[in-house]
């Protein structure tokens, strides 16, 4: 058995994971990373897409995340997302929402900077609704 | 003297009175309740939030990385006063506690000959706050429309925030809430967002970060997150604390309503007792004067 660490999830409303895992797979900004037991501490912001768990015991359980940060040292890892959610209890008109907003602020963006930035969290989201929602 | 008529018309109404105060205090309970569990869930993410700010912020101390958002400008002659209350009275003293807070604040900072420019979160605040102050509000925001608030609310109002500082509309940032200490005591507190407060270190967490992307970029994502995170924090402290008094509030008002409809219905009982003997005299005289 894989040496295990303290992974907590946790989004403003809530707790939503805090226990014993063997690894994590965290979507950050600048590409994929696994997490395992004494990782050499990262402070990584995270982009909208899936955080994979493997717990101890039990199956594996993935989450939706909607950007957020993750603070990685040896012990432990906590994940602070903006908003997450399971990805079984994922609405997907909640993602077409959102989608749609982030479409819409990359149209309407005043400048180059924030244009740029919007659409790069449009394709991100679309990223992650192929991924989620089978073809 | 009131008729008996009269009184009897009190006590119904009081009764009435009591009902809904009942009512109130039971609607209070609940939403209490569920009010605390949001209060508590959101708690850990706050904590963790202070953590990681204050890690970060150490270690891009005099690096001159900081955003303005978190230093500040340096000066203090501009401050904004961001003022949470409630949306409903009936709560006791709640929402003028928060108020006169906030009052001793304005106060306080026009004598020293500072600008003062005021947020208001919640319509009771603005309402108060309108009858002295009403040149010195910027903008206002209303919650009533929302049952439960949500991240995105605070988000919201953070926002404006960091617009107007962006926009160089003041220095310092002050909020005000009332902290929930338990169901019977609420703290009213002012609480500094811009330049941001950053909490103690925790000892042998000062690990070698790496950052991705720089420590600089992590820590302008996290600034303005952090702003919308107190925010949220205290509002719902706020529906916590406003729920909390008011159900004190409530239960006072039910206890005052059953004492007054006691009185009521001695004085009530009183005044038949008298008539029917005075009806008696008049009945037993006159068939003595027969």
């Amino acid at each position: 058995m894989a040496e295990s660490f303290k992974f907590e999830l946790v989004s403003p409303e809530r707790l939503l994971i805090s226990e014993e895992v063997e690894q994590v797979i965290i979507p950050g900004t600048e590409g994929e990373m696994t997490v395992m037991a004494s990782h050499a501490p990262v402070m990584t912001t995270i982009k909208p897409g899936v955080v994979t768990v493997k717990p101890v015991s039990g199956a594996e359980q993935r989450y939706a995340v909607f950007g957020g940060f993750a603070d990685i040292l040896p012990q432990g890892c906590t994940l602070l997302a903006e908003s997450a959610i399971h990805v079984d209890k994922l609405d997907r008109a909640d993602l077409q929402k959102r989608i749609e907003d982030a479409r819409h602020k990359a149209e309407h963006a005043e400048d180059l900077n924030e244009r740029s930035r919007a659409e790069l969290y449009l394709h991100q989201l679309t990223t992650l609704e192929g991924t989620l929602v089978p073809a | 003297m009131a008729s008996l008529k009269d009184l009897r018309n009190r006590i119904a109404s009081v009764k009435a009175t009591q009902k809904i105060t009942k009512a109130m205090q039971m609607v209070a309970a609940a939403k209490l309740r569920r009010a605390q569990e949001a209060a508590e869930a959101a708690r850990p993410y706050s904590e963790r939030m202070d953590a990681v700010l204050a890690n970060i912020a150490q270690a891009v101390a005099g690096g001159g990385e900081a955003p303005a958002l978190m230093t500040g400008t340096g000066k203090d002659d501009v401050h904004l006063l961001v003022v949470a209350t409630a949306d409903r009275g009936l709560c006791g003293g709640f929402n003028s506690q928060i108020v006169r807070l906030a009052r001793e604040h304005i106060r306080k900072l026009l004598a020293e000959g500072k600008t003062v420019k005021i947020l208001t979160v919640g319509r009771k605040g603005y309402d108060m706050l309108r009858r002295d102050y009403a040149r010195l509000i910027v903008d206002r925001v209303e919650l009533k429309e929302i049952k439960q608030i949500g991240f995105a609310n605070a988000d919201e109002i953070a926002k404006k925030v960091i617009a107007l500082f962006e926009d160089g509309q003041f220095d310092v940032c002050t909020l005000f809430y009332s902290r929930f200490k338990s169901v019977i005591s609420q703290v009213p507190t002012a609480q500094p967002l811009i330049p941001v407060a950053t909490g103690e270190v925790e000892e042998g967490s000062n690990s070698v970060y790496e950052y991705e992307p720089s420590a600089g970029d992590i820590l302008g994502d996290l600034v303005p997150r952090n702003i919308a995170v107190q925010i949220f924090k205290a509002l719902l402290e706020n529906v916590a604390g406003e729920m909390g008094a008011k159900m004190t509030a409530m239960d006072n008002a039910t206890r005052n309503a059953g004492e007054m409809i006691d009185k009521l219905t001695i004085t009530y009982n009183r005044q038949r007792q008298a008539q029917i003997t005075k009806e008696l005299i008049e009945i037993i005289s006159g068939a003595e004067a027969l």
